[in-house]
């Protein structure tokens, strides 16, 4: 009985304490559906009373393209980082090379650097070399946000898949890659998806390359429709908020639906037993 | 959560033991296989070392000759520009923006850390306990972290605006005058700072809940046992305990604090009158955000922030090597 009582206490603080953390995406939701009119009023409107989809008919007749161009490059993030990294880590974790500890060391340093930083080198060299302002240019650059993880997760994980498992496919008759493609990479499923699920996620949030990169191109991702929104029209911030809304739908279906991989992902670069 | 990255670990130690001896048993053939093998092992590497060699080395090289040589917009084109030497550095460092710039980048970074980690770590602390809903909620706390930085930032910028914010609103509300959160040089930094420790909780809470999942239950109820009080169960055993985790949390956190570029360029743009630039935001600016680019003042500043990035790196490296050896 007192248990019980006790446990709702709690259950009771935690429901106010994420209510609070929440406070600035409820208001998000908010503001995207309050109409223009009330959008200065003092004191707000603490739910939207008068709700109007103005600023979603915006996002609609406006966002699309940008919505498109951060789908592919969020896709072709997430193809070129398993394409790179996937087969790294299976030689780090299972092949044993010579001075893989350096490279594995390489890999931690990497993920230090700013992007701002990155950001400058790859503006010198894309310009001399005609890939600003194309999307590969912004997929490669996106890239570089992921990789050096996605080979940290993925060695983490193939180290556990059993010896036993790797001698049997090699008395099959296996060789190192039918052994990767047929036995390691099925089994690595859930570092897949892990590894798969954050390098979308920071293709589609990134704002510094797009922003040095992308920022004359023909095709621009959604952080540059909504940073384009704040500059031009300070007025419409219904249309702002609703724009934010969508550009936060991915990671709020990648939480719904794989909140377990999401917490994985978080602990498994720092966190290290 | 746990699945993933805890029951990996021990098969690979057992299995690197096993295998050792083996391998240096071998006579002429097992040399001959051990070779092959290495042409494998880095067949399966190469993409990677292509990779940092064409998208890390050579972008980071191309900033280091940028930061060496006079660019004007022409010559950065043409690619003919002279030879300065340092001369980009002694500039950026004798400039009226560093000194700010570089204390701003300690207090942004120091404040930020010191209450996401409290925070985290007092909600990491309450989440232990189990409660209906606990997991959801903890859950829920995620969002934040997993927002668009843009999309968090522009949210907090309306939030803060002077006029039709809805803090400002609320401080009316029990009678405190609005305060220019954005626009005032006194409020402009400690907004910023805000907006980042409320994007920083969810990683620290995340990391330090796993780190107390790990302390043994019995530890607690030895210490419960002997009469210790929850505060000082915390103080005196889940604290020290959870040192090494707290270390590792801490450095991370410092190395992506130190490069935080989005929150504070949308917000504020390092406004007004730089009383929020920190060095990532100024060498920003100094290469993209002025109609003439100058690019080697910017890229100086961006390799003197690496610098200080890679310091506190490798203290995080090693940290983190000595708690794996042990």
């Amino acid at each position: 009985m007192t248990q019980t009582r006790r446990t709702w206490w709690r259950t009771g603080l935690g429901v106010v304490f994420t209510a609070l953390m929440l406070f600035p995406v409820y208001w998000m939701i908010n503001v995207s559906f309050t109409r223009d009119q009330d959008m200065r009023k003092s004191p707000p409107y603490w739910f939207p009373v008068h709700g109007t989809l103005e600023g979603y008919r915006a996002v609609l007749e406006q966002q699309g393209p940008y919505l498109a161009t951060s789908l592919v490059v969020g896709l072709g993030t997430v193809a070129l980082t398993l394409v790179i990294a996937a087969p790294a880590a299976y030689s780090l974790a299972k092949l044993r090379p010579r001075g893989g500890g350096v490279l594995s060391f390489v890999l931690l340093i990497a993920q230090m650097i700013p992007g701002v930083i990155m950001a400058m080198g790859f503006y010198a060299i894309y310009l001399s070399t005609g890939v600003l302002n194309t999307v590969p240019g912004l997929i490669v650059a996106d890239s570089t946000l992921a990789v050096p993880f996605a080979v940290l997760i993925f060695t983490a994980f193939m180290s556990g898949i059993p010896e036993e498992l790797m001698q049997a496919a090699r008395v099959d008759g296996a060789g190192a890659f039918r052994t990767f493609w047929s036995v390691v990479l099925p089994v690595s499923r859930n570092s897949v998806i892990t590894v798969s699920l954050f390098a979308f996620l920071w293709a589609w949030s990134d704002f510094v390359f797009a922003s040095t990169l992308d920022q004359g191109g023909g095709h621009q991702p959604i952080t540059l429709g909504i940073y384009h929104y704040i500059g031009n029209n300070n007025q419409e911030w219904n249309a702002i908020m609703a724009t934010a809304v969508v550009a936060s739908i991915p990671a709020t279906v990648l939480l719904v639906i794989a909140q377990r991989y999401v917490a994985a992902g978080v602990t498994a670069g720092a966190v290290k037993d | 959560m746990k699945h993933a990255t805890q029951t990996p670990a021990p098969p690979t130690a057992a299995g690197r033991r096993e295998r050792a001896p083996a391998s240096r048993a071998g006579g002429g053939r097992r040399a001959f296989a051990r070779r092959s093998g290495q042409w494998a092992a880095w067949a399966f590497l190469a993409p990677v070392v292509v990779y940092l060699l064409a998208f890390y080395v050579y972008p980071l090289y191309r900033n280091v000759d940028l930061s060496l040589r006079n660019y004007t917009v022409r010559s950065f084109v043409q690619g003919d520009a002279p030879f300065t030497g340092l001369a980009n550095y002694a500039k950026v460092v004798r400039d009226a923006t560093f000194g700010p710039a570089l204390w701003h980048t300690v207090v942004f970074t120091a404040v930020s850390l010191a209450f996401q980690f409290t925070i985290g770590l007092a909600l990491a602390v309450f989440f232990t306990r189990n409660f209906r809903l606990s997991a959801t909620l903890r859950a829920l706390f995620l969002v934040p972290w997993l927002l668009p930085l843009i999309v968090s930032s522009s949210t907090w910028s309306w939030m803060l605006n002077s006029e039709s914010g809805v803090v400002n609103a609320a401080l009316a509300a029990v009678g405190i005058d609005p305060v220019n959160w954005l626009t005032s040089p006194d409020w402009s930094l400690w907004s910023v700072t805000i907006a980042n420790i409320w994007i920083g909780i969810p990683f620290n809470l995340v990391v330090l809940y796993s780190g107390l999942q790990a302390i043994p239950s019995h530890i607690h109820e030895a210490a419960a046992l002997d009469g210790a009080t929850g505060w000082q169960r915390f103080w005196r055993v889940t604290f020290p305990l959870l040192r090494p985790v707290s270390a590792i949390t801490l450095l991370l956190g410092l190395v992506y604090t130190l490069k935080v570029f989005d929150i504070i360029w949308i917000m504020t743009k390092g406004g007004p009158s730089d009383a929020s630039t920190t060095l990532a935001t100024w060498s920003y600016r100094l290469g993209f955000g002025n109609l003439l680019p100058s690019f080697g003042p910017g890229a100086a500043v961006g390799n003197l922030l690496i610098v200080i990035a890679l310091v506190f790196g490798l203290v995080y490296i090693r940290v983190q090597r000595r708690q794996g050896a042990a």
